[in-house]
């Protein structure tokens, strides 16, 4: 793989890890709506994942055949779910950052045409996410006690992962957001975590992959 | 969650120039997530350019008692259909 696939790749394996995880609610959302509404960003996360990875290579064995460290993910991506307001923020944190790639992708002259086509098709897709993620947040953060405290907890959780993803751009959508939801953000020069870049992950990939990877590995080719 | 969140009848277009059909409901809290969920749970097959969304008690509904007296009357009124009428040959588009 060139080295100058790799952005992409770490765009997909965020893309593919986060649409796991995403998929987990399923039959376990808060209510009926929100179980679909997670599974269909899910659904938009796992294409766009997919035409990336078939832009690099072959799909199923990027997929299904690597091992943690090779994975480029975010770390943000593999965190579990957490409550229903962990999920939303970091929902939210990754919305932003896929806001930013795709619009650069579209713009970029560089890139091919496959992969614009998968960029403007997912800036519709990441339009919607966005606005289910941030309508999420301040109605949890400017709502109840209860649902204020879980989510400023949630964001407290999370803030130390934005370091891989945050971009001046990205500070001013989420913080913005956050204000409207009357929640206290960190400061921008608070500590993150390192990079996921160089194949570090948390222990939490390992058990996402081995669920997600099981079924390709034990049966490999196998179709339906 | 102890209490449901108030019921939402759902009303999609499903191509311009045809008009909205009743095509289930869901739960939100106010308007702006009732159509958010309706977009969610009803259009994830393409079926719609449009949506409304109706606070489900504000539907009044006919008495089912009624039935007799408010429909059973058309039954017999054959004559109403537009089916006994001759069209001439030189009318276009009916």
């Amino acid at each position: 793989m060139s080295p100058t696939s790799e952005p992409l790749l770490t765009y997909a394996d965020g893309a593919l890890v986060l649409s796991h995880r995403l998929s987990e609610w399923m039959s376990n959302a808060p209510t009926m709506e929100e179980d679909i509404a997670l599974g269909n960003i899910a659904l938009d996360l796992l294409g766009q994942a997919r035409g990336l990875l078939q832009h690099l290579g072959d799909e199923d064995e990027l997929a299904y055949f690597r091992d943690a460290q090779e994975f480029r993910n975010p770390l943000l991506c593999e965190l579990p779910n957490g409550d229903f307001a962990h999920t939303i923020v970091r929902q939210l944190f990754a919305d932003a950052w896929f806001a930013e790639i795709w619009s650069a992708l579209a713009a970029d002259a560089d890139v091919t045409d496959d992969v614009r086509g998968v960029a403007e098709k997912a800036i519709k897709e990441n339009a919607y996410h966005w606005r289910h993620s941030s309508a999420w947040v301040v109605r949890l953060g400017d709502g109840t006690e209860e649902s204020h405290r879980r989510t400023q907890d949630a964001l407290d959780a999370l803030w130390p992962y934005r370091g891989e993803i945050a971009s001046p751009a990205w500070y001013s959508r989420v913080e913005t957001v956050l204000a409207e939801a009357t929640l206290t953000t960190p400061p921008r020069d608070a500590w993150t975590q390192r990079s996921s870049a160089d194949g570090w992950h948390s222990e939490h990939l390992g058990y996402l992959l081995a669920e997600m990877q099981s079924l390709a590995r034990a049966h490999p080719g196998a179709t339906w | 969650m102890t209490d449901n969140w108030p019921l939402w009848e759902v009303f999609l277009r499903s191509r311009n120039g045809l008009h909205h059909q009743h095509v289930g409901s869901v739960h939100a809290v106010d308007a702006e997530m009732a159509v958010a969920n309706a977009r969610d749970v009803y259009t994830r097959r393409g079926e719609g350019v449009s949506i409304w969304v109706v606070p489900s008690a504000a539907i009044v509904a006919s008495d089912p008692s009624d039935k007799d007296e408010l429909f059973e009357p058309a039954l017999d009124k054959v004559y109403r259909h537009p089916t006994f009428y001759e069209i001439p040959d030189g009318v276009a588009n009916i």
